[in-house]
């Protein structure tokens, strides 16, 4: 089984980049992960453009999706949202909306960001967004506030608690995608 | 009189298939300001009454038959927002009990949408066997019902402006049957 991870965040120094990897490694056995990188490089969404042959990084974005048993999601908040450059690849990988490679796909959503609030509130309307693409939405959340308290300078997640969120989580999400995965782990 | 007394509060005997070309399962729910409407097709039915009366009606029609006016939204009707066709791919009812009582029926049964299976009662009217123009004997169910959507985890909404579900919960089913008898 594989999990593909987005980050929603595409800076270099990203929290949501680390708290993918810290993700990557709670992951029961026999679970692999891969990291999508490529957000940057999708072009704004243009009807114009969907035809048959998309562009490039959009292209790898739904084989990626498509090649995935699951799709973990970490996005940062801008405005109390969800960032555009995110919003903008969920849009271009929805599409066709009768067949498109996110329609019954397994997806968690966590985040993190600097604030208190830990992109609460774009968990949530990414969460929304997802469902309306058809995506299996695993009703999951793990909100990480204050990242840049929360990473050691291994960019290992600090705490317990958290640590144990995210393993619910990530369990939760391979559930759904292959519940005897989970349930060897548990 | 006393046979058509009985007859008026007996069902026909014998094995009534649906005629499929004619049924029709809808719903109807408030969204937004007004009535939605949408339908399943196409409609298995069976009605099976025994020499000693006792019948037995069942019923199922697959969640990609789920027709609204909009591609889209027949899609989005068919994910795990709503039906989950991939997973649950069929609605199903069957009866435990039926009264009839002239022109009006009343049928208990189990409804079972998403997996989840809830008692309803179908409250509505029959008429009686015709023969019809194809050499066979048929007649009509007109059958309807209402269920808290929720219950059966079909649990989509998005606010108003005013922060007020768009969607209600409560939705009305009807159903209008031809049964064909064997």
């Amino acid at each position: 089984m594989k999990v593909l991870g987005i980050s929603g965040s595409v800076r270099r120094e990203s929290y949501n980049r680390r708290l993918l990897a810290a993700a990557a490694e709670l992951l029961p056995p026999g679970v692999d992960f891969e990291l999508w990188d490529g957000l940057k490089a999708v072009p704004p969404y243009d009807e114009d453009d969907d035809g048959d042959i998309a562009p490039a990084p959009v292209a790898e974005l739904r084989a990626a999706i498509a090649g995935a048993d699951a799709v973990l999601i970490a996005t940062p908040e801008y405005n109390s949202s969800i960032p555009g450059a995110l919003k903008n690849a969920i849009d271009w990988a929805s599409r066709p909306i009768a067949t498109n490679v996110l329609r019954n796909k397994p997806v968690a959503v966590i985040g993190a960001s600097t604030g208190a609030f830990g992109a609460v509130w774009a968990q949530a309307e990414l969460r929304k967004v997802l469902a309306a693409t058809g995506a299996r939405v695993v009703d999951v959340e793990v909100v990480v506030g204050h990242a840049d308290e929360r990473f050691d300078a291994d960019g290992r997640l600090i705490g317990d608690e958290l640590r144990t969120e995210l393993v619910e989580a990530v369990g939760m999400l391979v559930a759904e995608a292959h519940p005897e995965l989970a349930a060897a782990a548990a | 009189m006393s046979a058509t007394t009985e007859t008026r509060n007996s069902l026909p005997v014998g094995t009534w298939n649906v005629d499929p070309v004619h049924s029709q399962v809808g719903f109807a729910v408030e969204y937004v300001v007004g009535t939605f409407r949408g339908s399943f097709s196409p409609v298995d039915a069976k009605l099976e009454v025994g020499e000693d009366g006792r019948a037995v009606l069942t019923g199922k029609a697959p969640v990609t038959g789920v027709k609204v006016q909009d591609e889209n939204l027949n899609t989005h009707l068919q994910s795990p927002d709503f039906f989950d066709a991939e997973r649950t791919p069929e609605i199903s009812f069957g009866s435990t009990d039926i009264r009839r009582d002239g022109d009006e029926i009343a049928i208990d049964g189990e409804l079972t949408i998403r997996g989840l299976t809830q008692p309803v009662e179908l409250r509505g009217t029959i008429t009686d066997p015709a023969d019809d123009p194809f050499g066979g004997v048929r007649f009509a169910l007109k059958l309807e019902t209402t269920v808290d959507r929720t219950k059966f985890g079909l649990n989509w909404n998005n606010p108003l402006p005013n922060g007020q579900p768009s969607l209600a919960n409560e939705v009305e089913l009807t159903a209008d049957l031809f049964l064909v008898k064997e």
